[in-house]
């Protein structure tokens, strides 16, 4: 064990000035190689948001959009049906029983299905049809939920991804977690109200008529800018989907800020129609539900281009014109978790957890220098190699530091002296039974390498775990702990006992062996 | 080694004080329960610093005083003038809330407060959270058991499994028994302590599985004795370092770091003294010999 050839050394030590080198990237600005350690949002400060998509009003959404291709379909094929009506999450009707069988087969057509349509991808069809008695239920079946929520998820992410572009924040990431969340992380936010209040709004923005009376397909929505209550028609004569550009301006007169939108041609047509038919009435613009504002029809607009004044500070026309240009969520998203750290406090992070990692390291290597002198010193030596290595590594895969993680790096500065003292204190015992002190080393170190992989082994396990099931900090604690484990293992067996054997190999009195 | 202790001769008081301890930590466990923080329990986590210095901790907490907060729980943190504050509401049900609440403090107590960190776990990811630690414990230890198991012979994995579930418990019980917050990077301490005493045990189990092969008539108790005593001096030291790091994380490394160096110095304490008296007599009951040894190799 105490023999090394060469090439042996010469890739240990190559291992070693290659890692020292990737962990110098750290420190100077380096052109050739971008590498570094990223620092967690704890150390730098900054705001993790996860957010969660409710699907449930896309569900009776897309419900409704299929009202009218069902009925066609049932009329073109002569199929007679009566008492039609859709709940939040299914369609019900009624189909005598002699019908439902031809019903059916319609339904579940492979080739031109105008209503339901086949997912090729899961191999199965978007909606589900049962029979109870003359009932007949129209619902999602589970695929279709899943290619719904899987297209409004990815659209969200689009959205979201330009909205906080728009704002220009400093690399945000923007992940999907699981299949109904979103994750994003704004390094160097130190407040992220306004974030959270555009990323919090579905911005549906349509443009609808207001009704004199309480005819039927009219609902009650309130204006904000007095509360007045208006009777809103439903039928929406331009949508958001329409709009090209949305920008804040000042008005020429009252220089009140305000919003110019674009529409495209299509939009542009309806827009300039419905204008040109109802001047004198009022034209509703309604957002998510609440009216911004609703200005009397003066002449007809036929340019494709409007203005939406609500009595709105500079910022809030600022995001409202954010939000119209990135376009609306396909459906509401709830915060469900946050964590904000100022960067102060982030700061204050950093230097509490490297001072305690100094104190640390040199409390350990001074009790190691004390317990075993010469050897102790081949132990802090590899300490710290191990230690280089550790951020070497971390710089190579640019990790995220946390603090969690500068607590792994302390705490593996306590646990990785181990190794070597399990080796040492296996020699000891076997100087006293061996004939010879390289013979003793020899043994010494065979005996106790079982013993290290095993141990090691457990903790890798634990720091695995950890890095499947962590989150955020705790993750950056795994990482680590798991590469601390590696680095210990190849300083205590390759520098550790590379640096004993020289010293054993040329120490032919034994002045040393005071272990 | 020179320095002989007997051992076994502690090993009956000391699993009798042992099923103590772990029976009060359950009876905690079971009727006082474990201080949740909002990882777990859902809620909103502020840490504030306030300009003025003066300023005490009963004008903040009058100055809290709103209903829709809930339960509001305010302490001092770390310096003078930072105060950490807990309350029950989900703050992100309206987007504003968090900057309101800021000018609303800063207002009654007339002083600039500085919101230096804010966390607000909704419901049903705080329950996500608390089972997702859950499991990974049981997983870190069913691996850690099959690990050994693989390794060594089945007797010896029960008894690091035994010490291992004896680790936890305590742990935990000690925080419930102090009320202390358990939160992620508490999860993450408990699973560091399952992973460190593990580690102590496997040292100890390895030279009982050698001396075992060496000494075919001795007795179980009597192999664990000689074997503890010849790892003793490594299981010493390698406390000593880790505990030197886990103290200065403790004294220096800041608050936030508080709670987790905490469990970590419990957990080293208890997990070196479970390796040599929980899972080394279990052992002993299961009678472990040469011939046990022996009698698997040939299988």
């Amino acid at each position: 064990m105490l023999s090394f050839t060469k090439i042996k050394v010469l890739s240990i030590y190559l291992i070693l000035i290659l890692t020292i080198f990737l962990a110098s990237l750290n420190i100077k600005n380096n052109n050739l190689i971008n590498k570094k350690i990223n620092l967690g949002l704890d150390l730098q400060g900054g705001s993790y948001i996860l957010l969660e998509i409710d699907t449930k009003p896309l569900v009776n959404q897309k419900l409704q959009t299929k009202v009218i291709p069902i009925k066609k379909l049932l009329n073109k094929n002569e199929i007679n049906f009566k008492d039609f009506s859709v709940s939040s999450n299914n369609i019900t009707l009624s189909i005598e029983k002699e019908q439902q069988d031809k019903f059916k087969n319609i339904f579940f057509k492979r080739q031109e299905n105008t209503v339901n349509n086949f997912i090729s991808e899961y191999n199965k069809f978007e909606l589900d049809l049962e029979f109870n008695q003359n009932k007949a239920f129209i619902k999602f079946s589970n695929f279709g939920l899943i290619s719904l929520n899987n297209a409004a998820l990815k659209q969200s992410i689009e959205i979201i991804r330009r909205r906080i572009d728009d704002v220009g924040t400093k690399e945000p990431t923007i992940l999907q977690r699981g299949d109904k969340r979103i994750l994003v992380e704004l390094p160097g936010i130190d407040s992220p109200t306004r974030i959270k209040e555009l990323l919090g709004k579905t911005a549906q923005l349509t443009f609808r008529l207001v009704s004199k009376d309480d005819s039927f397909g009219s609902e009650k929505l309130i204006l904000s800018e007095n509360n007045e209550e208006l009777t809103v028609s439903k039928r929406v004569v331009v949508s958001g989907d329409n709009l090209v550009d949305a920008q804040p301006q000042f008005d020429n007169q009252s220089n009140q800020p305000l919003v110019r939108f674009t529409l495209d041609r299509q939009g542009a047509q309806k827009f300039g129609k419905i204008t040109t038919e109802n001047v004198g009435r009022r034209l509703a613009i309604v957002l998510d539900n609440s009216v911004i504002s609703a200005p009397n029809i003066r002449e007809p607009i036929t340019g494709g281009s409007g203005t939406i004044s609500g009595g709105f500070s500079f910022q809030e026309a600022t995001d409202l014109a954010l939000l119209l240009r990135s376009g609306a969520l396909p459906a509401p998203i709830n915060i469900v978790e946050e964590r904000t750290v100022g960067p102060d406090l982030g700061r204050d992070s950093i230097e509490a957890g490297m001072f305690s990692l100094i104190v640390g390291f040199i409390l350990v290597i001074i009790f190691m220098l004390i317990k075993y002198r010469i050897f102790g010193l081949v132990s802090n030596i590899s300490l710290m190699a191990n230690l280089v290595m550790m951020v070497g590594i971390l710089t190579l895969l640019e990790a995220t530091l946390t603090l969690p993680g500068i607590a792994g790096i302390i705490l593996t500065v306590g646990m990785a002296v181990d190794s070597n003292v399990l080796i040492y204190e296996r020699i000891k015992e076997e100087l006293k039974t061996e004939k010879t002190i390289i013979h003793a080393f020899d043994t010494g170190y065979n005996k106790a390498k079982i013993t290290v992989i095993d141990a090691n082994v457990t903790t890798l396990i634990a720091a695995v775990i950890l890095f499947i099931f962590g989150s955020g900090p705790v993750k950056g604690f795994a990482v680590t702990l798991g590469i601390g484990i590696t680095t210990t293992l190849f300083s205590a067996y390759f520098i550790a006992r590379h640096l004993t054997s020289v010293i054993v190999l040329n120490d032919k009195e034994g002045k040393y062996f005071k272990l | 080694m020179t320095n002989k202790i007997n051992f076994s001769k502690f090993f009956n008081v000391a699993n009798i004080f042992s099923v103590l301890v772990v029976l009060i930590s359950i009876l905690f466990l079971f009727f006082k329960g474990l201080n949740y923080g909002v990882d777990f329990k859902g809620g909103t986590l502020l840490e504030i610093r306030i300009e003025n210095k003066n300023i005490q901790i009963q004008e903040i907490r009058s100055a809290l005083n709103i209903s829709e907060l809930g339960d509001v729980n305010v302490k001092e943190f770390g310096k003078e003038g930072d105060f950490l504050i807990k309350f029950e509401m989900n703050a992100n049900k309206n987007k504003k809330f968090i900057a309101d609440l800021k000018s609303i403090i800063s207002k009654k107590i007339n002083t600039g407060v500085n919101f230096r960190r804010v966390e607000t776990v909704g419901p049903k990811v705080s329950s996500e959270l608390l089972e997702q630690g859950v499991i990974a414990i049981a997983l870190a230890l069913g691996a850690m058991l099959f690990y050994i198991w693989v390794r060594f012979e089945w007797q010896f994995s029960l008894g690091a499994i035994t010490a291992l579930i004896h680790d936890v418990i305590v742990t935990l019980g000690i925080f419930s028994i102090l009320s202390f917050e358990v939160n992620l990077s508490i999860v993450a301490a408990v699973l560091t302590i399952v992973g460190y005493s593990m580690n102590d045990t496997v040292v100890i189990f390895d030279r009982i599985r050698e001396n075992l092969l060496k000494y075919s008539k001795l007795k179980t108790n009597e192999i664990a004795d000689i074997s503890v005593n010849e790892t003793l001096s490594r299981t010493v030291i390698t406390s000593l370092t880790t505990l030197l790091a886990l103290f200065s994380i403790f004294i220096l490394g800041g608050e936030i770091l508080k709670g987790f160096s905490f469990a970590m110095i419990l957990g080293v304490i208890i997990g070196t003294y479970s390796s040599i008296f929980v899972a080394s007599p279990v052992l002993n009951y299961f009678k472990v010999t040469q011939k046990t040894l022996l009698k698997d190799d040939d299988i």
